[in-house]
């Protein structure tokens, strides 16, 4: 046989690579947002099947714009543009009117993302920053509608708002919230709140899934929800701990928040051991402004704020390298020195 | 008993393509190609001329280093050439071309030693130095130079019989066909080393030869005790090995005698008992042809020296839409671009690829996603290697320990993004040691001009 005739590469090893890339990951992340999504529009009508739509394609086409602008490569395929979409209407009331969504996606995609360089590079979760960004149409933002409401399509909702269980937890009006609701409703999600967030439930099926498919470790989302949980037990606002602690965990954005968008790939740590800190940092920071704040909910801004942190944890938090035990492990100031050495 | 090295990957083994394949003997090979470097360390030289009439087993090439091995001729023929032709490294090495007679002549001067019994280790040594043997496993590294350099430090001795590459069937076929020769080896090499038992390594997939052979054990009272480990590569690497079977970690920088630990593989314990007790030196190896681009896999049994196309051409050729050739395994081989290479003592694998293993985009990008760190047994950060070796960011790069990567590919395979990862870290290494060259170059360069002043 004449070997010549083969058209051959000749590359450096590995030679195989697993199936999954990138835009299997994001695809999975996809799949675990749709029993959320669904029971959103279940709980708020179509219009949030359409706002989904909406920021999707919209975070989509600002993407391929970007691209084409900045002369690079299209990164549609890897999906997250597509996660970003749909996690900025998810994290929305259902009343969002659709420019506000598209304002949103706008700043996501092209201030947060493409204009640090774009997948991988951004410093903030994106979907977190657009929410803290269209936070500044505070009226429409606020506006919520209860359970089981079908909302208009089009056309501006002036809808007067209803309480949602985290107005009432902000209110330290735990029996309030309890005589027009109750703990399994919050569980299932027969509650008012953003687009999906309501339904602790699905979010945590959609968690499971994630862990099962190995796309998130339960470093972050175990740490964080434990942190609220522990800090919501040991100082309740009430009579009942129990009781406090189980709606401060299934009323607000916390299961998305936790599961969702503090286990984004770019912006957490990448060791467990800094996974497991960054997650206690979030639970923290949110029960600290639940409980002093002015704005009823942490989640959002805690993310964003542990985000910052995580150029910090990422360069403390290193393996214990192989083949050398506690005792021998140079001093700081020796690699120091063995750094300048080398320098120089 | 079996204990976990950190990370690790679980790739589809594909071994079911050649496993249950007898080893089959290529049909003599019309002209074989010995380089003079067939080991790590220094080249031999060769000791033919053109024009001179070898047989099997006969030394065509030595040299008087330590680290090094003699190469013999692997076919009887007449020497047709003595000049570089191509390596598998891809780049041209002195080597000793011989034309087939196919009379397959011995050569006279191969005899078993007399009483091999009470031969001293020093004295084993070096009858394992002149037959050739290096470790068999595709590293190369002379076997003779191992042996001495642990000898009174070893107290765990470990033959290799993972092969957790994979697509490769090699060693397995060698334990389930040449069991005695094995057992042999692992008796020579517990009697070197004085240990009263010798541990042979074995992932789990291959249960039928870690069965034989722990009857084989018994039936014998042979010295030795199977440990059969989880399917898990790079469980074969000589760190991560050591650290299953003694839970011991190598030093940084050092070698596994440093830990009391020495390993080596099943075809070099084949060999040593082959160079000992039949004076036979390293000719012959089992390698296993194999991939998706092969038209009929198999285990073959050829002179080592045999250009790569004749045993593809045993193998009923590739097909049409290969587009890659690897000597050695999937994660860790090299791709060869010209058939007529000839194969080495430690090549276990020639394989071919056709189907979509490569999975490589034009544009890889870092999601950060941190696998790599979760997979890497050598507990790196791939991640941050890469940002710093892209930036050539050199102290910080050898901070991060880059020197310590084995190069197991497993950080690049997990990648969803894709990059290059260990073909990024052999680049920055190979940087950091042309930058200390250089200032090593500087430093003396000073330091004579110091002197010249100070004469002058």
């Amino acid at each position: 046989m004449d070997y010549k005739a083969l058209n051959l590469i000749g590359s450096s090893s590995p030679h195989i690579r697993t199936r999954d890339g990138a835009g299997h990951i994001m695809g999975e992340v996809l799949i675990a947002l749709v029993l959320p999504l669904a029971f959103g529009v279940y709980n708020f009508g179509p219009r949030a099947l359409a706002a989904a739509a909406v920021s999707v394609a919209g975070c989509c086409a600002f993407e391929l714009l970007c691209r084409l602008l900045l002369h690079k490569n299209n990164t549609l395929g890897d999906l997250s543009a597509a996660v970003t979409g749909l996690l900025i209407a998810m994290v929305s009331p259902v009343t969002t009117p659709y420019w506000i969504l598209l304002t949103g996606d706008f700043f996501a995609i092209v201030v947060v993302k493409q204009l640090f360089g774009g997948v991988g590079k951004n410093f903030l979760n994106p979907a977190l920053a657009a929410r803290a960004f269209m936070l500044s149409w505070a009226g429409e933002m606020t506006t919520w509608v209860g359970p089981r409401t079908s909302v208009p399509l089009l056309g501006v909702i002036d809808a007067e708002t209803f309480p949602t269980p985290m107005s009432y937890l902000h209110g330290n009006d735990l029996s309030g919230l309890m005589k027009v609701t109750d703990l399994p409703k919050m569980f299932v999600g027969l509650v008012g709140g953003s687009m999906g967030e309501v339904s602790a439930m699905l979010l945590l099926l959609g968690g499971l899934f994630l862990l099962w498919r190995k796309v998130i470790t339960w470093y972050i989302p175990v740490s964080y929800i434990g942190t609220v949980a522990a800090l919501t037990f040991l100082f309740p606002r009430g009579n009942d701990p129990l009781q406090w602690m189980l709606c401060n965990l299934l009323g607000g954005g916390l299961m998305l928040g936790a599961i969702f968008m503090a286990t984004d790939y770019v912006t957490s740590p990448v060791s467990h051991l800094g996974q497991a800190i960054f997650g206690v940092g979030c639970g923290l920071i949110t029960v600290f402004i639940r409980y002093f704040g002015s704005y009823n909910e942490g989640v959002c801004y805690a993310i964003l704020i542990m985000n910052l942190t995580v150029w910090l944890i990422d360069k403390n938090i290193k393996p214990r390298r192989f083949g050398v035990t506690r005792e021998r492990r140079p001093s700081r100031r020796s690699g120091r020195a063995k750094k300048e050495a080398v320098r120089k | 008993m079996a204990q976990a090295f950190f990370g690790g990957i679980h790739p589809n083994d594909q071994k079911d393509l050649t496993n249950k394949k007898p080893i089959e003997t290529l049909p003599p090979p019309a002209r074989v190609v010995i380089p003079m470097s067939l080991h790590i360390g220094a080249p031999c030289t060769p000791c033919v001329s053109v024009g001179d009439e070898v047989m099997v087993g006969q030394k065509v090439g030595d040299a008087p280093a330590f680290v090094s091995a003699p190469v013999h001729a692997s076919i009887s023929g007449r020497v047709s050439a003595v000049e570089p032709r191509i390596h598998f490294s891809g780049v041209p090495v002195m080597s000793v071309v011989i034309e087939n007679d196919f009379n397959e002549t011995l050569y006279w001067g191969l005899s078993p030693a007399s009483d091999p019994d009470s031969l001293t280790p020093e004295q084993l040594s070096a009858l394992i130095r002149e037959a050739g043997v290096v470790g068999m496993g595709g590293a190369t590294f002379p076997t003779h130079v191992k042996i001495s350099s642990g000898l009174g430090k070893v107290d765990t001795v470990i033959v290799n019989a993972s092969e957790c590459e994979p697509c490769i069937t090699s060693d397995h076929r060698v334990l389930l066909e040449h069991p005695d020769e094995v057992l042999g080896g692992v008796k020579l090499l517990a009697r070197i080393f004085g240990v009263d038992r010798v541990h042979i390594a074995i992932e789990q997939n291959k249960a039928n030869a870690a069965g034989m052979l722990k009857l084989k054990i018994e039936e014998e009272k042979a010295p030795a005790v199977v440990d059969v480990l989880p399917t898990r590569y790079p469980q074969g690497a000589e760190k991560q090995l050591c650290q299953s079977v003694t839970g011991r970690q190598v030093p940084p920088g050092a070698l596994p005698a440093a830990i009391g630990c020495a390993v080596f593989n099943v075809v070099t314990t084949m060999a040593i008992y082959n160079a000992v007790y039949h004076g036979k030196p390293v000719t012959h190896r089992v390698v296993t042809v194999s991939g998706s681009g092969v038209n009929e896999p198999k285990n073959l049994l050829c002179p080592i020296g045999t250009p790569i196309a004749d045993l593809l051409d045993a193998c009923g050729g590739v097909k049409q839409e290969t587009f890659k050739i690897l000597m050695g395994g999937p994660m860790m081989g090299h791709a060869q671009f010209d058939m007529a290479a000839p194969i080495g003592k430690g090549t276990n694998a020639i394989l071919a690829f056709a189907a979509k293993e490569e999975r490589t985009v034009e544009y890889p990008a870092c999601i950060r996603c941190g696998k790599c760190i979760s997979v890497c047994p050598m507990h790196l950060q791939p991640v941050f290697l890469y940002q710093y070796e892209a930036a050539g960011m050199l102290p910080e790069l050898e901070a991060a320990h880059v020197m310590d990567c084995i190069e197991c590919g497993v950080c690049s395979y997990i990648c969803p993004g894709r990059l290059h990862l260990v073909q990024a870290f052999r680049a920055g290494k190979q940087k950091l040691s042309n930058a200390k060259a250089a200032a090593k170059a500087a430093a003396d360069a000073a330091k004579a001009a110091e002197e010249k002043e100070k004469e002058g």
